[in-house]
């Protein structure tokens, strides 16, 4: 340390938090080692829940084989199997239409509630007269206006699409706006302090503060998309001229077809896990940096 | 050096030259009823570097908020008379200001948060990216600018705190109890490096702190608030030379100073 600390001034400075006393109360965080692109601490969470999951599939397959239980009651999973691959080209048919009015109403969900949700926040006024409704669409059940909504449309797949929004699209507005409500108050002060207009607040504070909750509000209506669309495909039955998996559940069921029956059931569940997994994978690629959901500390 | 540097300023005493800020018969009631600040008046002059010393709840932070345009006063006003800006219910774009937590923004690297006051006042990226880098190197971060904030510890943040709150060149730097959360070997090494900072541009520096040892080892003056309501009960001046270092703090002169002050807080605070 020289004599005079600020004669050299920032020279002095420059060296400063390298010395032990303050880059070295830097938080640690964890370094970890990786097989197959995949942390060592995260296989355990992969391996053991495959291992349960086999386990129980051979006792499944073990007790309908055992018991000789007619595939109409119980198939075993290897029938289930059969089904899924031999009948793999009309089945995937049917996924797309699924997968393409939920991905549509999961979109829909987004755009409209991120947009109400900054609305809501810029005046108050329209938060309070509208959000109430906003609550309504969202604790009627969906089975419920299904029927209302298909006459009134007409047009099958927008009905299934509409039914399917208003189930995904409350968790994203909600969530939102408390993330554009949560920004630390003393950063909304020093954007007051030098000046920042309204939508520079917005961009360059409010909408990164909202992130983590937005993210979390559309790991929810991912699987609430899907859900969304399977009742309402549900509700619109074989009335309908679509073919998405819920019909196809229905029809097997009408023909006893009960391994084609657990092939979709397999399919629709296989979606949510997916659309889970791609959202979560959005999540922490985008928090990585910053936000504790998504950083891994030691100790 | 005196002894008696530390003295009671005498009315009247001021420089002749105009005050940088003057606050003038201030005072603030909160909605609840209570009176936070009454009938505050203080100069301050171009260059200084003033301590507001005082116990918790004798309105110091609110005084600083205050000045920095941050709440409106009940009564009274902030006077910016060598600035033709009308600042009425503004912040001053001449002033820097550093909260006692560094509030930084978690998704942004240190970089980014010292460019935030060029960014929202237009200025260009290059220009501002040039300029938030050189920031960061005065306050001893040079290297640390693509760090997020959770990667930096205490010290550090507050060190992105001050870069961003110095960035646009202020005529005045606010500062509210910026340390207190800090163990002390980092509170005296910011505090070093403040001084330097502060030597080096010579920026007005108001200083708020409830530590006499701080405010008497940075500041010239040293004005010490009482409590309920918030009021000034004195003004004091503190001689001692710049630079100040590890010498200063364990000199029999600090010493003193800090006794001085102390007694004057300890009146404070019957009072």
């Amino acid at each position: 340390m020289t004599d005079t600390p600020y004669s050299s001034g920032p020279a002095a400075a420059a060296n400063a938090p390298h010395d032990g006393t303050d880059a070295e109360a830097r938080p640690v965080f964890a370094e970890e080692r990786r097989i197959l692109g995949i942390s060592a601490s995260s296989w355990p969470g992969i391996i053991a829940p495959l291992v349960i999951g086999v386990v129980a599939l051979a006792a499944w397959e073990f007790v309908v084989r055992y018991n000789s239980i007619p595939q109409y009651i119980l198939p075993g999973p290897l029938a289930i199997g059969e089904t899924l691959w031999t009948e793999w080209p009309s089945l995937a048919e049917s996924l797309m239409v699924t997968l393409r009015i939920t991905l549509a109403a999961l979109i829909a969900a987004v755009s409209v509630g991120v947009a109400l949700a900054i609305l809501f926040t810029q005046s108050k006024w329209l938060e309070m007269s509208l959000f109430p409704y906003a609550v309504v669409l969202q604790v009627t059940p969906v089975v419920a206006i299904a029927p209302l909504i298909i006459i009134w449309v007409g047009d099958i797949n927008l009905s299934l699409l509409i039914c399917a929004w208003i189930v995904a699209f409350f968790p994203i507005l909600s969530n939102t706006i408390l993330g554009l409500n949560s920004a630390d108050h003393n950063l909304i002060n020093l954007f007051q302090l030098y000046r920042a207009s309204r939508w520079q607040t917005l961009r360059y504070l409010r909408l990164p503060a909202a992130l983590p909750y937005f993210l979390g509000g559309l790991k929810i209506s991912g699987g609430l998309a899907l859900i969304g669309a399977v009742v309402a495909e549900f509700v619109a039955g074989s009335g309908g001229s679509s073919s998405g998996l819920a019909y196809r559940i229905l029809e097997s069921g009408y023909q006893l077809q009960i391994p084609r029956m657990f092939a979709a059931l397999i399919l629709i569940s296989l979606s949510g896990i997916a659309i889970f997994l791609v959202t979560s994978t959005i999540a922490h690629f985008a928090l990585r940096h910053w936000h504790e959901s998504a950083v891994k500390r030691e100790n | 050096m005196s002894v008696t540097a530390l003295a009671e300023k005498r009315k009247g005493s001021t420089t002749s030259a105009q005050p940088l800020v003057a606050v003038r018969n201030v005072s603030k009631q909160f909605a609840n009823g209570t009176l936070a600040l009454r009938d505050v008046n203080l100069n301050l002059a171009e260059g200084e570097f003033v301590s507001l010393l005082g116990p918790s709840g004798c309105g110091k932070s609110t005084l600083l908020r205050i000045v920095a345009g941050l709440g409106e006063p009940s009564t009274g006003r902030i006077d910016w008379p060598t600035t033709a800006h009308d600042t009425k219910g503004q912040p001053h774009p001449d002033l820097g200001f550093v909260f006692q937590d560094p509030t930084l923004m978690p998704w942004a690297s240190a970089l980014r948060n010292v460019m935030l006051p060029l960014t929202l006042a237009g200025v260009g990226k290059s220009e501002s990216e040039a300029r938030s880098a050189e920031m960061l190197a005065l306050v001893g971060l040079k290297g640390f600018e693509k760090s997020y904030p959770r990667e930096l510890s205490g010290g550090m943040k507050m060190r992105v705190s001050i870069a961003r709150a110095l960035v646009t060149r202020p005529k005045i730097l606010l500062m509210d109890e910026p340390f207190a959360a800090l163990d002390e070997i980092t509170r005296h090494r910011l505090n070093d490096d403040l001084l330097g900072l502060w030597w080096k541009n010579r920026f007005t520096a108001v200083f708020v702190t409830h530590s006499v040892f701080e405010s008497v080892y940075l500041s010239q003056r040293i004005v010490v608030m009482a409590a309920r309501p918030g009021r000034v009960i004195a003004d004091l001046t503190n001689n001692a030379a710049y630079p100040r270092d590890e010498l200063f703090r364990t000199s029999s002169e600090y010493a003193h100073l800090c006794r001085i002050a102390s007694e004057t807080l300890k009146k404070a605070i019957a009072a």
